[in-house]
């Protein structure tokens, strides 16, 4: 401590304050995060790239090539009109990761905003908006989705939207215990006593604090999100019949999995799960980190 | 005391309890080994009581678990040797060392609520102790029935049906004594056992503890950072320090002439026999306990040291002899007792005069009931109270007397009462903070216990200290620079730390921060919740010290609360003592220190354990704090008063808050000349 208030026999202490790496440091030296950041980073590059790298047109139809077992022409073999598995796997990237990656975004700002002032204002608005929460909970989230969806008619932004408002209620419950947990604590009453109100409290004192928490919940809903989208694609209800899509890939080629034809299923399938996979590893380090 | 008769009976020729030599004990972290425990000796005898006494990091508890084997996986005695009763638990198996756990050594821990099972009966976990040394059922519940009423326990019966969490802290604490003598072990290892327990419980438990060891044939390990306590319970002593033990000795000696600079540093910067603010300065220990696995040629305390010389700084002082079974390991042992105070003992004192007419604050029947109509408790009921301008006023009372409630009513934190009047410089304060004024709220400021909740952990220092500056003081460019350096340099803290966040600062400079936020505003009055309770010995007489100057520098009024009777007489000019939510004494500190005072102020005074040896008439509190949902009839303490009227009144009336003397309230159907003689021979101190 400096509690020389004046030294006399000129004793030099100095004060030990702890070094402490930044948390992307320590994340870096985690092999499952640089993993899961690399699947990731490959997927998002397709997303963006996905007609250039493509081999062939992905929706290019060779109907004298079709149903061909993976070869050196076709990595992935060909689909049953033709068509080349391994450009339609790169290109299918795209809607994916812009439609869920929107979706959660959407979900985890309202959601924060929603479970900072339940768990902040608490009271009656959280007992009657909690209610509802519940309620909403009760229901599972994908046929919910897939209701909306089907009265709407289906569109990337429909999906974004609605993936995103039904998310929103399960983030504000994380985010409201995590508030409740930070409310017991003396800072806020510090801020209360410098006349702050309760739009700064929320924003600038708790938000930061519970900020680690968010992270994690956006994680583990953007695996769900990718997850929902590509059940829709499956379930017909894909963004634009047009562009090549995971989902609707499957959908369209399981049925001849029984004839031998298995790459036109396994290859989007496995796309889905290393994107799902990669996110995960992801999140888990960003966890693990944060909890020390 | 008993102890030290017990202490003076010749050893039996069996080995001693416990012999530890030369023992070290290394961590391994990263990869890194880390020597937390370096060449450790000491020895218990039988029937001996020995204490380890220590700061925070110092090795206190690694030193217990090493004895029992329960070191964890990357910890390792990596020398030396330790025996239990003549025999090596290093050296057990697996079956042998699960027989010394059940048989040989007990341990009793801090928290009695983590160490009872919370889903199983009393009855049932202290009846296992005696099963598993293989008694049958129901002797088993027999034995732990008379268990539980040696440990004096009112209703044994009926406590052995409840669950732990339906116990108080003082209950539960008895309770795992109970299940930790059942085994009959011959070493009883107490690791801070009365730390998380209130001064009247803690008496309670220690008298216990005390009894139990004169009846039983048990030797203790009791280890502690308040050193008063240790003084009490035990008949030798060792400190230690960055995992040396530094000093040894028999307790009354070493406690009253200590020969190693780091015993007489600790025990400089406690406030003792009365010692007051007026009485100058506390002294401190510079710099701060090197961390673990510090690799240091020479003495571990020399760079605190301000004896410190060449040779310390070469080599490692072995252990001198000090005296019949003392050591030390200081090569200036002799010196110790001289060694130069490191703060100046002169100390300004705020200036302004108490003036009695004018209160800065003013509490007129403040009242706070929390919870519905069908379960409501009253956390205060009928506070009046004035706050002198410039005068640190002590709030004193056990936990649940209401001292923080009444502390959030004044800053406005929790409205009280409908009918409750609070004033500020004689105008009324709104219930809550949205009703006050940006000149009252600035007026009205809080330091909190505990650093780590009362500082937003993602803010940086310079953005926590800067903010009132902004919001309370309106400062702004050059002006807010100037006041924060000035702030930074008040509370003696470095421009550097400025740009850390709370986490990178030790417990000391946290609170510092905490304080230069407190100040920042410009507060006449500023509450101190318990400021220095989670701070090490030496790192809380420096901050008291810095209370003092802001106060003498700042010209503001305190209101100090503090479960610590010792601090509060240091810092106080006037003392108020709450009880189940109702003032039961105010008055001048001397006063109501000396007495005569209300019964209750006498219990708290004679429950805490001092340094200086305990007053010969000691009065002991027994049963329970009542629940403040369903208070007593009449005098609300008249269940525990050891000074009850035999009239029946105080059963049935509550006595007024009656000025007793000039200045001197108080809330007490016996007379004040009656309290007078009553206590008269015990106020010496």
């Amino acid at each position: 401590m400096t509690e020389i208030i004046s030294a006399p026999t000129g004793l030099a202490v100095a004060t030990p304050e702890q070094r402490e790496l930044p948390a992307w440091r320590l994340l870096l030296r985690r092999p499952t995060f640089v993993g899961g950041v690399l699947i990731l980073a490959f997927w998002v590059v397709c997303a963006i790239f996905g007609n250039a790298i493509a081999p062939h047109d992905p929706l290019a139809q060779q109907l004298l090539l079709n149903n061909k077992a993976p070869s050196s022409a076709h990595w992935f073999g060909t689909d049953q009109i033709g068509r080349d598995v391994l450009s339609r796997v790169i290109v299918g990237a795209r809607t994916i990761l812009i439609v869920a990656p929107l979706a959660t975004i959407l979900g985890t700002v309202l959601g924060t905003a929603l479970g900072l002032a339940l768990g902040y204002l608490g009271g009656l608005l959280d007992t009657l908006v909690g209610r509802v929460v519940e309620a909403v909970l009760a229901l599972p989230a994908v046929i919910v989705i897939f209701l909306f969806i089907v009265a709407l008619g289906s569109s990337a932004v429909t999906q974004i939207l609605v993936i995103g408002f039904i998310f929103t209620p399960l983030i504000a419950r994380t985010v409201r215990s995590a508030v409740q947990v930070e409310s017991q604590l003396d800072y806020l009453s510090s801020a209360r006593l410098l006349g702050d109100r309760a739009g700064r409290v929320m924003f600038v004192e708790i938000l930061p604090n519970v900020l680690p928490t968010i992270l994690v919940e956006f994680t583990v809903r953007l695996g769900y999100a990718i997850f929902t989208v590509a059940t829709l694609a499956f379930l017909g209800f894909g963004v634009n019949a047009s562009t090549p899509n995971w989902g609707s890939d499957i959908n369209a080629n399981y049925g001849v999995i029984g004839a031998g034809y298995w790459w036109a299923t396994l290859f989007p399938a496995l796309a889905i799960a290393s994107l799902i996979i990669g996110i995960n590893l992801v999140g888990d380090s960003i966890e693990q980190v944060l909890a020390g | 005391m008993t102890q030290n008769d017990a202490a003076a009976a010749p050893a039996t020729l069996t080995a001693p309890a416990v012999q530890v030599d030369n023992m070290d004990v290394t961590y391994t972290v990263r990869g890194h080994d880390r020597l937390a425990l370096r060449e450790v000796s000491f020895e218990i005898g039988r029937n001996e009581s020995y204490g380890l006494v220590g700061e925070s990091g110092s090795g206190k508890s690694t030193v217990a678990l090493a004895l029992t084997r329960y070191l964890p996986r990357n910890g390792r005695v990596s020398a030396g040797s330790i025996s239990i009763n003549g025999q090596d638990p290093l050296a057990m198996d697996a079956a042998t060392l699960r027989g010394m756990r059940a048989r040989t050594v007990s341990m009793v821990y801090q928290e009695p609520g983590k160490a009872l099972n919370p889903s199983i009966r009393v009855g049932r976990q202290v009846a296992e102790v005696y099963e598993i040394a293989g008694v049958g059922h129901n002797e088993a519940m027999e034995r732990t029935q008379a268990m539980l009423g040696k440990v004096q326990i009112s209703d044994p019966g009926r406590v052995m049906d409840r669950y732990p969490h339906e116990l108080s802290g003082g209950m539960a604490q008895r309770v795992v004594i109970a299940m930790a003598i059942a085994a009959e072990p011959s070493l009883l290892i107490l690791d801070e056992p009365t730390t998380a327990l209130d001064a009247t419980v803690e008496a309670e438990v220690l008298d216990l503890v005390a009894g139990l060891r004169t009846e039983l044939d048990t030797s203790v390990l009791f280890i502690s950072h308040n050193l008063a306590v240790i003084a009490k319970m035990c008949d030798r002593v060792g400190v230690l320090y960055a995992g040396e033990l530094v000093e040894q000795g028999p307790a009354r000696q070493l406690f009253d002439d200590p020969r190693h600079p780091y015993t007489v540093g600790l025990l400089r910067s406690i406030p003792r026999q009365g010692q007051r603010k007026d009485h100058g300065r506390l002294d401190t220990i510079p710099g701060f306990l090197p961390p673990p696995g510090y690799d240091l040629t020479g003495c571990i305390f020399a760079p605190r040291c301000s004896l410190a010389e060449e040779q310390c700084r070469q080599a490692e002082p072995p252990a001198f002899d000090t005296g019949p079974g003392r050591t030390s390991r200081c090569y200036r042992h002799d010196l110790a007792p001289e060694l130069p105070r490191t703060t100046p003992a002169d100390m300004m004192l705020p200036s302004a005069a108490v003036e009695t007419s004018d209160p800065v604050a003013r509490l007129r029947g403040v009242s706070k009931t929390f919870g519905g109509r069908d379960e409501a408790v009253q956390a205060l009921v009928g506070i009046d109270l004035d706050i002198q301008r410039g005068e640190t006023l002590g709030l004193v009372g056990e936990s649940g007397s209401g001292k923080t409630t009444l502390a959030r009513v004044l800053l406005g934190l929790i409205p009280p009462d409908a009918d409750a009047t609070v004033e500020l410089d004689g105008q009324p304060l709104g219930p809550g903070i949205p009703q006050r004024s940006r000149d009252q709220l600035k007026a009205l400021q809080i330091v909190f216990q505990n650093p780590d909740s009362a500082l937003n952990r993602r803010h940086s220092v310079r953005r926590l200290i800067t903010r009132p500056l902004v919001k309370l003081a309106g400062l702004s460019g050059s002006a807010l620079r100037d006041r924060l350096a000035d702030l930074v340099r008040s509370v003696r803290m470095e421009d550097r730390h400025l740009a850390l966040r709370p986490r990178q600062l030790s417990g000391g400079l946290k609170q510092r921060v905490a304080i230069a936020r407190a100040f920042g505003g410009g507060p006449r009055v500023v509450v101190c919740d318990e400021p220095t309770s989670a701070l090490d010995v030496s790192v809380q007489a420096a901050i008291l010290n810095l209370l003092a100057d802001l106060q003498a520098k700042e010209q503001v009024t305190y209101l100090f609360i503090s479960h610590d009777l010792g601090l509060v007489r240091y810092l106080s000019d006037r003392i108020a003592v709450l009880y189940l939510g109702r003032l039961m004494e105010v008055g001048p500190a001397e006063r109501v220190f000396s007495g005569p005072h209300h019964p209750y102020t006498e219990a708290l005074l004679s429950a805490v354990p001092s340094l200086d040896g305990e007053a010969p008439d000691r009065i002991k509190l027994t049963g329970e704090i009542p629940s403040a949902a369903n208070p007593p009839s009449g005098c609300v303490f008249h269940t525990r008063c050891p000074r009850r009227l035999s009239s029946g009144i105080c059963e049935s009336t509550e006595p007024p808050l009656a000025e007793v003397e000039p200045g001197h309230l108080m809330r007490c159907h016996i007379p004040i000349d009656q309290l007078t003689s009553l206590q008269g021979s015990g106020s010496a101190s």
